[in-house]
């Protein structure tokens, strides 16, 4: 349980213009995410399995006292898995839904940066019929030409929990 | 500047339950003829404070209901009117309605007007129906106050003099709802004197330096006028004339019209306002508040806070609407539980300190401080958890506390003379089983009452004493907390339980079974043996509904009678929900826990005892029962170490009424465990009731038995259907 990276998210808020995305990298490409979401960046830590769900769902940590659910996010976009290494991940952010905010972790293949991306800067994602349907893209950014794609966190894992009761059903059937 | 009163909405119904609730078991302890007059006053108090509030809140409902109360109480706290049953039992029924209308009002629900004013026309009719007598007693006492109310509705007004004592605004009055509430009595006619007031920059904003002459017009009383200025009392100079009736024409000029309210002008040039009671309450606050409040902005701010007063009034009754939507769960915790909890911090934090200290520059040599310091960080930790439990635990009072009242209401009803002993009250249990124990205790006592004490014709007959005993108990046992509930009455009638549970197919006919297992019967659903289904018990839904209550608390019950002699009923429960004995298990790769209170027994499997039906269900022989084997790795999708069931161990549990076997690859150790939602960040899962951390960090998730078997069972289904499909 070794922490790379503790970020103090509400000391980053304030010096900054627009909005500050901590980025990862996952399959070759560089995604984004609100920093003030991000709780905390740990290495990847073996879990405990939660019978019956989804593979994408790897299980669930300790952290700290609390039960925290962690998801391949590999397997939710349904690319190829490889086995973690040391660059992997667990990006541990809070999630805003319906009824309150949980707290889940994804695990990624590494993380990359921070970077400041104003508002009007993101772009509609296309829809090109892709693995990662375009609901979960915020927008894509640009920086140093690079292509930033910004997740909406709190739509992909929210309908990652729901999907996995309806997956559930699918399966008792 | 007026403060949102409405927050404070739900600290005003707790209280005044509360409140209630004293009122409740004062009201059953008085002895009509002989009324002790402490408890006279603790009722009256608890009703004086509940129409304060009421009043405050503008729940003018509930305020004039008690009222009504308290004008009673009020006599006889000073002897001017006996304690009579009837009366008491007057007041008991209003205490209900009073609890009736404040629940109404908190879930902004219609409050039952009708039998409102029922029981408050009962009130008043006690009242007016002793009045005579009341005046024939105080004839002597001249002048008295009430002769003077009497005549009170000819006087014209009232002067009144209101001077409040400089630290006013620290008791957390304000004089501008005194005079609000004043205005609401009549036409009043308000004076401000600024003559204590300081200059400006000397001025304390938290000090009153006001003080008003007000004459009140209308026909209001006296006592009427007091009552305002109830809470006020010891915090003013309070002077109350009535105005001579030659004044009477007076109140023509008082109202004072809108349009006339002064302008800067005229205040700056006068220290003393005339002015209409909003306006008059709207300075007054301005002042109050203060920040800013030279004489001259004092009517600057009058003209603007106006028009704004109305308006204000709507928002507070909608939020008072939101608020009691969502009622907040809240404990009151013990001043001296939290300085324990504080000093327990404190040591934790100096352990802490320590042993930074000595990691700064650590040396082989200091490996012994090192373990020391180690070894009273654990006892801190402990501590702070058991005192952290201690926050939740309750004494189970706030349970037993409602049951001399419903054996008062149900020995009258019944015609039975009860007599209710209470024990062990102080004994502490957690604050969410308390909560949820209330109900089947309840049912228990009402059918002890009903079923268990016969009448005193009976009881003499059976040469038992008229008056029967229901005892109720608590205490600690081991991790457990026991409640018993014991009544000297008939006891259970095993012939009559027998031949009914035979009637509905409970029991075979031949079965002969011994008293005990009889006993057990009336847990069973659908069985009540009562011939003629009363409102108070009979309907036959009861026990197996308290039995599976306990249970769902990880409790027991258990029944023990004899005939004639009485019935005890022993409920058994763990101190609290939140920690819980669990039983390790190893499956493959994976510990998992089973609740130790669900399992019956763990063996070794036999081949020879393995059987298997047509479709895929295995069960096992174990003596004369067969069980269905749960493989909990094929239920869950692990993939198993061994598949062989001789290489494992079954874990005979029973859930929801059923007994299986669980097959697993070992036993581990048994320990407490924490129990940890998993619904907080994830969701429900099926087959599991929760997950908690071992002592390694790693977590390990809680099986709920009853789910896994009924998880199993549609598993089976499922393959079954399949294999139809093939």
């Amino acid at each position: 349980m070794n922490m790379i990276q503790g970020l103090e998210s509400d000391s980053l808020a304030e010096n900054s213009e627009g909005n500050q995305y901590l980025t990862f990298l996952l399959a070759g490409e560089e995604y984004g995410v609100d920093i003030l979401r991000v709780q905390e960046i740990k290495g990847w830590d073996n879990v405990t399995m939660i019978p019956n769900t989804p593979d994408y769902i790897k299980g669930v940590i300790n952290l700290r006292g609390t039960i925290v659910p962690i998801v391949d996010l590999r397997a939710r976009f349904s690319l190829e898995t490889i086995p973690y290494g040391i660059t992997t991940v667990v990006i541990v952010l809070r999630v805003n839904s319906d009824n309150g905010s949980r707290i889940m972790g994804i695990v990624v293949d590494a993380v990359s940066e921070v970077y400041n991306i104003s508002e009007d800067a993101l772009k509609q994602a296309p829809d090109f019929g892709q693995a990662i349907s375009t609901d979960f893209v915020m927008g894509l950014g640009t920086v140093d030409d690079k292509m930033i794609i910004v997740l909406d966190i709190d739509h992909l894992l929210n309908s990652s929990v729901l999907k996995a009761i309806s997956d559930q059903v699918d399966k008792n059937i | 500047m007026s403060i949102d009163i409405s927050q404070f909405l739900d600290t005003f119904y707790e209280e005044s339950f509360e409140g209630l609730d004293t009122m409740e078991t004062e009201l059953l302890g008085l002895n009509p003829g002989e009324a002790d007059a402490e408890s006279i006053n603790t009722i009256f108090r608890a009703a004086h404070s509940i129409k304060g509030g009421s009043g405050t809140f503008g729940l003018m409902n509930v305020a004039d209901f008690t009222h009504v109360l308290e004008t009673l109480l009020d006599e006889m706290r000073d002897g001017r009117r006996d304690v009579t049953q009837p009366a008491v039992d007057l007041m008991l029924a209003s205490v209900d309605v009073l609890r009736e209308m404040l629940t109404a009002l908190r879930n902004s629900e219609e409050v039952d007007s009708v039998r409102v004013s029922e029981v408050h026309d009962q009130l008043e009719a006690l009242l007016k129906g002793e009045a005579a007598s009341a005046e024939d007693d105080i004839v002597e006492g001249a002048v008295g106050d009430e002769e003077e109310n009497a005549a009170g509705n000819s006087t014209a007004g009232w002067n009144i003099g209101f001077k409040p004592l400089s630290h006013l605004f620290k008791t957390g009055n304000d004089p501008v709802r005194i005079i609000k509430e004043l205005s609401e009595l009549g036409s009043i006619k308000a004076s401000i004197d600024l003559s204590v007031m300081p200059e400006f920059d000397l001025l304390d904003p938290e000090e009153c330096c006001l003080a008003w002459q007000i004459e009140l017009g209308g026909d209001a009383t006296e006592e009427q006028v007091r009552d305002v200025f109830a809470w006020v009392d010891e915090d003013c100079e309070l002077v109350i004339e009535a105005i001579v009736s030659g004044a009477a024409e007076e109140p023509e000029e008082v109202s004072i019209e809108p349009e006339v309210i002064p302008t800067p002008e005229v205040v700056a040039e006068e220290p003393i306002v005339n002015t209409e009671p909003a306006s008059a309450s709207a300075s007054a606050s301005a002042s109050a508040s203060a920040s800013a409040s030279a004489p001259v902005s004092v009517a600057a701010e009058t003209a603007e806070a106006k028009p704004s007063a109305a308006p204000a009034k709507k928002p507070t009754s909608s939020a008072t609407k939101k608020g009691s939507a969502a009622e907040s769960g809240s404990i009151r915790v013990g001043i001296d539980k939290v300085d324990a909890l504080i000093n327990m911090v404190g040591e934790l934090v100096i352990t802490q300190s320590m042993l930074n200290q000595l990691g700064e520059d650590f040396t082989m040599d200091r490996v012994q401080k090192l373990q020391e310091g180690l070894s009273e960080l654990e006892r801190h930790t402990r501590e702070l958890q058991e005192n952290v439990m201690q926050i939740r635990m309750l004494p189970i009072s706030f349970s037993f506390n409602r049951f001399p009242r419903l054996v008062h209401d149900l020995s009258s009803k019944l015609n039975k003379k009860i007599e209710l002993k209470m024990s062990g009250e102080n004994t502490e249990l957690d604050k969410t089983v308390m909560e949820k124990i209330g109900d089947p205790l309840v049912h228990l006592v009402r059918n002890s009452l009903d079923h268990g004490i016969e009448s005193p014709e009976e009881r003499v007959a059976k040469g038992k004493p008229e008056i029967g005993i229901l005892h109720l108990n608590a205490y600690h046992q081991g991790g457990n907390i026991v409640i018993e509930i014991n009544d000297d009455g008939a006891g259970l009638n095993s012939d009559r339980i027998l031949q009914k549970a035979i009637e509905k197919g409970i029991v075979g006919e031949n079965d002969s079974l011994s008293d005990e297992k009889i006993h057990e019967l009336i847990f069973a659903p659908g069985f009540s043996t009562a011939e003629v289904v009363s409102d108070v018990s009979g309907r036959g839904v009861g026990m197996d509904v308290v039995k599976r209550n306990i249970r769902d608390l990880g409790g027991v019950v258990e029944v023990k009678s004899k005939k004639d002699v009485g019935s005890t009923f022993t409920i058994r429960l763990p101190l609290t929900l939140a920690i819980l004995d669990g039983q390790l298990v190893r499956l493959g790769d994976e510990t998992y826990i089973v609740p130790l209170v669900s399992i019956i027994e763990s063996l070794q499997i036999k081949a020879e005892n393995v059987n298997s039906i047509a479709g895929g269900a295995e069960l096992y022989k174990l003596r004369e029962e067969y069980l269905p084997i749960i493989r909990l790795h094929e239920v869950f999708e692990i993939t198993p170490v061994n598949s062989e069931l001789v290489n494992g161990l079954l874990v005979v549990v029973e859930g929801d009424g059923q007994q299986a076997g669980i097959f697993v690859d070992d036993l581990l150790g048994q320990q407490q465990v924490v129990i940890k939602s998993l619904e907080t960040n994830y969701k429900k899962v099926e087959g599991l009731s929760g997950a908690t951390i071992l002592g390694d960090g790693t977590v390990a998730l809680i099986l709920d038995v009853a789910g896994l078997v009924t998880l199993s069972r549609e598993r089976v289904k499922a393959l079954k259907s399949q294999a139809a499909v093939a």
